[in-house]
């Protein structure tokens, strides 16, 4: 809603500046956006007729002007294209003060010049640069443009909340700045016009639910071509309308003083008479801003004979608009029930003016004074004779009366508030109440739709009383601990671990582009958004690893040579079984990815790719002391010969591999990244330590050197020697591993440390031998193992 | 007796002269050996009477401690020396970097609100989590926003094909409904329920890209609800985190009607440094209300017994505010450069 200072000033008029009232305004919860005075600050200009105009002999583009601005003639040099004699202008006589100017009497190019013709720009009404400001013919010569385009005002922007409908005008505003200061409210008298002739339009209201009340008359004979008057131009221009013709003018106008929609049809131009109905699904309608809408049945419209002819309370149709040869109007104010408007605007992809206020609520009240009011205007600007009013009502909102507790008021806004208090500033509301035992009583106003249960009533308290007033507290409580389970961290926990290892915790968006979720995910059916804000974002990632491969893409641009990244996200999938919203799985995922050197290049080590097995252990790190197991796997992002998939307690949690070659080639990333994708939840679980004795008996280390054939793989030689281990085994660690020179083609060479310990006594060297032999043994049986030499 | 002394002397100057442990041990065997000549005054001793054998013998005795004590701390100055060598041989240029240096950390919105976690959690707030894909039901009804409510335009949101009833969630608000409704089953019954104080942060998506708005971006819901839960006790909590959370007292909070369907009264919380580049200029940072009677009641409180309030900061607009940062996008575009500044 944006408004001059001076109208609403024209109706209540607080003794306070312009800064004050914006203030004020904002406070109030009419949060004031943009606050701009009409003009810039200036003087010394005023209304001229250029009399007579010269080339100027040493510039093409100058012009000589003599100029009358209310004294002895003056000369002026001008350099705008559209000066010509006979103009009225406005003119910065010596000794005015523009914007960034003053002006002095001056020689340009050798010709006197005593002042200076303005554009608008230069006053600073708008940003018009390309010529003078052309004024109308009847200026008078030598008034002081300030006054005659009433420019000591300023635009108010306020941002209105959806609750505060009865702020779409100025009386509305009026009524709210006069209860926040006390100021008198003086709105514009409008006397019913006399009556001259007896023409009436017959309206049906077939549907109540759509149409609350109806009201409207005839005005024979008005000049459509009336000229709007400047003071209705200027109030609508600062208002941010355009004037286009003086009847859509007045009708504008009366809109945003009384917010008050209203509507002007060209009567001759309605066949038979209107009837006010639900759509029929299928009919069409071709709106004033031109556009043809095929309507549904809960659209409301104002049908004639001949068919549809306006959006009931949003936009009028073209067929039956006012044109400049319209003579004849029928003038229409309604109510339009707010769940009757609400949404189908927005359907159709536009917006009006009447849309807007009529899906929040219009005063039900005053459609008569609407009438009245853009008939008054009709009368006085474009003549006629006007018809009787027609007023028609069905069914109205409800206005029930609202109980306020007073010790409601202070258990919600933690403030004592007296009776008299109360009573003050609901007088100062305009609300009406009564008195029942303790509590008000209070009788909602037509033009509030936001006042509805008690709580509504306590906002207005706050309001009025001014948020600023109500006591910051630091509140109490009850001191309880806080649960703290130790078998559980939080995901920040992971977050400082992956730092900690020289990763950088990066956020991605949660959509990606289709070929993504194919590619690293090999996920054909993505969760689809209906209105992606860009292709390249128009599926939701089902892994993070998309992202995080195009973070290395584009740091890779940016000459970065190295790059670790991770991020903690959400990942969507369709899913019919999964909760909490049916049909969308919403796993939280980490995925790491490692690109370039395993260390920053430097003097200290030597230079080197990061590979599967240092990525594999920042898994480890991540799952310590709990130990997953690692399985060869295919995932459809990464190498088959190096990804791996990752089982906790049974369960695969994730992946860890090197990117596919393919993939390192279609996001020119240069060399391949190694990286890895985990559930967070499982991650988040830990185990619960618990002592146990350590022996006080020595140990005895043995070492063993197995030849396997080259395809066995660690882990399962590992676990299998476990599984089998007799009972003084404490622990068999994998120490060396080689292939090559000395041993078959076919073959490697797996070195364990075997260490041996028992609780109660030193152990015997036949004890030990024995063990080993055993575990020799079992590896031969299971996996073909020989005893190297 | 000046032999002997002199003798005291000459080894001392031996001892001195060898250079390490094995001329030194060949010094030794002059005095101390098999025949050294300290021995062999020893083995001299058994020709002389009682008497002077008693008084010979202690003057060589003397002498030989002085010679051993010679000897011993020759000893320890050659092990001295030969350690001060190995140790200057060692020493390294110091000033040379540590290998292999850890250099990650974490995204500055993660930092806020780790900070905002540890802030709340210091006055007894749970963090609570939920679906980014929400139900429009969660997202907008039960929050006092049924279809068509004109507030629903305030958010544009973005829906999924091939369902009407679903969406990206557009705040961190539809948790509080699911909070409440889990409290509810959890503690339901006439007797009443504990309070419920938990914070909510999350990703929330929005149609909306420029400089200052980002298509996904965070938010971290709060909601206390109890039986004297009262908008000063909303003020109070919120003017407090604000302050801990910029670390100063030079921060005006201010408190501005507004609406929100699912709070009244609302308020939109601006604030204004009194210091710094952005000195006394309103900031709007987080709107906030008492918890709406209709709200509560979705979720099956009875809101005749219990009020509460509810708030809702932007993290990014925070994070922003705490670093001077100035541009929204640069949180989600991965620069490491960029990122790497908040470790």
């Amino acid at each position: 809603m944006q408004f001059s200072e001076k109208w609403l000033r024209s109706f209540v008029d607080p003794a306070i500046d312009t800064a004050a009232l914006s203030h004020l305004l904002t406070m109030a919860g009419l949060e004031v956006e943009e606050l701009e005075p009409a003009a810039a600050a200036f003087n010394g200009v005023v209304v001229a007729e250029v009399l007579a105009v010269a080339p100027h002999p040493d510039a093409d583009r100058l012009r000589v002007c003599q100029v009358n601005a209310g004294g002895e003639p003056l000369q002026i040099v001008c350099g705008a294209p559209n000066v010509a004699a006979g103009m009225k202008v406005p003119c910065a006589t010596v000794g005015a003060k523009l914007p960034g100017i003053d002006i002095k009497r001056a020689k340009l190019r050798g010709v006197e010049s005593s002042g200076m013709l303005c554009s608008a720009r230069e006053l600073g009404i708008s940003d018009e640069a390309s010529g003078l400001l052309a004024l109308p013919a009847d200026a008078p010569v030598g008034t002081s443009i300030r006054d005659y385009l009433d420019l000591d005002d300023s635009v108010f922007v306020i941002k209105l909340t959806p609750n505060r409908a009865d702020c779409f005008g100025m009386t509305g505003i009026a009524r709210e700045v006069s209860a926040l200061t006390g100021a008198p409210v003086c709105l514009p008298e409008v006397k019913a016009a006399p009556v001259s002739i007896a023409d009436r339009l017959t309206v049906n209201i077939a549907d109540a639910d759509l149409c609350g009340r109806f009201s409207g008359r005839v005005i024979r004979n008005v000049n459509a071509r009336a000229a709007t008057p400047d003071w209705m131009k200027r109030r609508l221009e600062r208002a941010g309308m355009r004037s286009l013709s003086v009847l859509v003018d007045i009708s504008n106008y009366v809109m945003l003083e009384m917010n008050r929609p209203n509507h002007v049809f060209d009567l001759d131009r309605v066949q038979g008479g209107l009837t006010v109905r639900w759509a029929q699904p299928g009919e069409t309608l071709k709106l004033l801003n031109d556009q043809t809408i095929e309507l549904t049945a809960d659209c409301g419209v104002i049908a004639d004979d001949a068919g549809v002819e306006s959006f009931a309370g949003i936009m009028g149709g073209a067929s039956t608009s006012c044109t400049d040869d319209t003579r004849n109007v029928y003038v229409e104010a309604a109510f339009w029930h707010p769940d009757a408007i609400q949404g189908r605007a927005r359907r159709y992809a536009f917006s009006s003016e009447a849309a807007h206020r009529f899906e929040r609520g219009v005063d039900f009240a005053d459609t008569v004074a609407g009438v009245e009011r853009v008939t008054q205007l009709i009368l006085e600007l474009c003549g006629g004779e006007a018809g009787p009013v027609d007023d028609q009502t069905t069914q109205l909102p409800a206005r029930t009366p609202v109980r306020l507790r007073p010790a409601r008021a202070t258990r919600v806004l933690g403030v004592k508030f007296s009776d008299d208090q109360i009573a003050t500033l609901l007088g100062r509301l305009g609300l009406a109440f009564e008195r029942d035992g303790g509590d008000f009583v209070v009788q909602p106003p037509s033009w509030r739709f936001d006042i509805e249960i008690e709580v509504d009533l306590i906002e207005e308290l706050a309001r009025l009383h001014g948020y600023d007033n109500i006591p910051t507290v630091p509140p109490t409580g009850r001191l309880a601990m806080p649960e703290l389970p130790e078998a559980r961290r939080g995901a920040f926990a992971l977050r400082h671990l992956l730092a900690g290892r020289d990763y950088q915790e990066v956020i991605n968006f949660a959509f990606v582009e289709k070929a993504w979720e194919h590619d690293f995910a090999g996920n054909n059916a993505p969760v689809v958004l209906a209105n992606p804000i860009a292709s390249q974002m128009s599926v939701m990632r089902s892994s993070l690893i998309g992202g995080l491969v195009d973070n290395v893409a584009t740091n890779r641009r940016r000459q970065i040579d190295r790059v670790r990244v991770f991020e903690i996200g959400r990942c969507f999938a369709n899913d019919a079984d999964a909760r909490p919203v049916a049909g969308y799985a919403q796993t939280l995922r980490i995925a790491a990815l490692a690109w370039g050197g395993v260390h920053t290049e430097q003097w200290g080590s030597p230079t080197r790719a990061v590979d599967f097995f240092d990525v594999k252990a920042d898994v480890e790190a991540l799952l310590w002391p709990r130990q997953a197991t690692f399985a060869v796997a295919v995932h459809p992002a990464l190498h088959p010969g190096r990804s791996a998939s990752i089982r906790l307690d049974g369960a695969v949690i994730g992946h860890i591999g090197e990117l596919h070659p393919e993939l390192v080639q279609r996001y020119e990333l240069g060399s391949a990244p190694v990286l890895f994708e985990l559930d967070v939840e499982p991650l988040l679980d830990r185990t619960m330590p618990s002592h146990r004795t350590q022996s006080r008996q020595p140990s005895v280390r043995r070492d063993i050197a197995l030849l396997l054939p080259r395809a066995t793989s660690a882990q399962a030689v590992m676990d299998g020697l476990k599984a089998k281990a007799p009972a003084i085994v404490q622990d068999i660690a994998l120490f060396d591993l080689y292939q090559g020179k000395g041993i078959a083609e076919s073959e490697k060479s797996f070195a364990f440390r075997i260490l041996m310990q028992d609780t109660e006594r030193t152990l015997a060297d036949a004890e030990v031998d024995a063990a080993v032999q055993e575990l020799v043994n079992h590896a031969q049986r299971e996996f073909g193992a020989r005893l190297r030499a | 007796m000046s032999d002997l002394e002199a003798l005291v002397s000459q080894a001392e100057s031996d001892f001195s002269a060898a250079a390490d442990a094995a001329s030194l041990e060949q010094a030794k065997a002059r005095y101390l050996g098999k025949s050294g000549s300290l021995t062999e005054q020893l083995k001299g001793l058994g020709k002389l009477d009682p008497e002077a054998r008693k008084e010979a013998g202690a003057a060589i005795n003397v002498v030989k401690q002085k010679v051993e004590a010679a000897l011993e701390a020759r000893r320890e100055a050659l092990r001295r020396a030969a350690l001060e060598a190995r140790l200057a041989e060692e020493a390294l240029d110091v000033t040379l970097p540590g290998r292999g240096q850890l250099r990650g950390g974490l995204h500055p919105v993660s930092r806020t609100l780790e900070r905002i976690e540890l802030l709340f959690r210091g006055i007894g707030f749970d963090v609570a989590d939920g679906p980014e894909i929400e139900t429009d039901f969660h997202n907008f009804t039960a929050l006092n926003t049924p279809e068509n409510h004109p507030a629903r335009s305030m958010h544009d949101t973005f829906y999924l094909e091939g369902a009407s009833d679903v969406m990206l969630r557009t705040h961190t608000s539809p948790i509080q409904v699911r909070y409440m409704q889990a409290h509810v089953a959890r503690h339901g019954g006439a007797d009443g329920m504990p309070e419920i104080r938990i914070i909510a942060p999350g990703r929330v998506y929005r149609v909306d890209s420029d400089a200052t708005h980002s298509p996904m971006f965070h938010q971290v819901e709060g909601l206390w609800v109890g039986e004297s839960v009262s908008f000063a006790d909303l003020k109070g909590v919120v003017s407090d985190f604000l302050h801990r959370f910029f670390e100063t007292d030079q921060l005006d909070v201010r408190f501005r009607p507004s609406f929100f369907p699912f709070t009244e009264p609302s308020a939109e919380i601006d604030v204004a440094f009194m210091s710094g580049p952005l000195a006394g200029r309103w900031l709007e940072i987080a709107g906030c209300g008492m918890v709406h009677p209709n709200v509560l009641g979705h979720c099956g409180i009875d809101a005749e017994r219990y009020t509460g309030f509810a708030f809702g900061f932007g993290p990014d607009r925070l994070t922003m505010l705490r670093y001077g940062i100035n541009d929204l996008r640069l949180f989600y575009d991965g620069d490491v450069r960029f990122l790497s500044q908040f470790s």
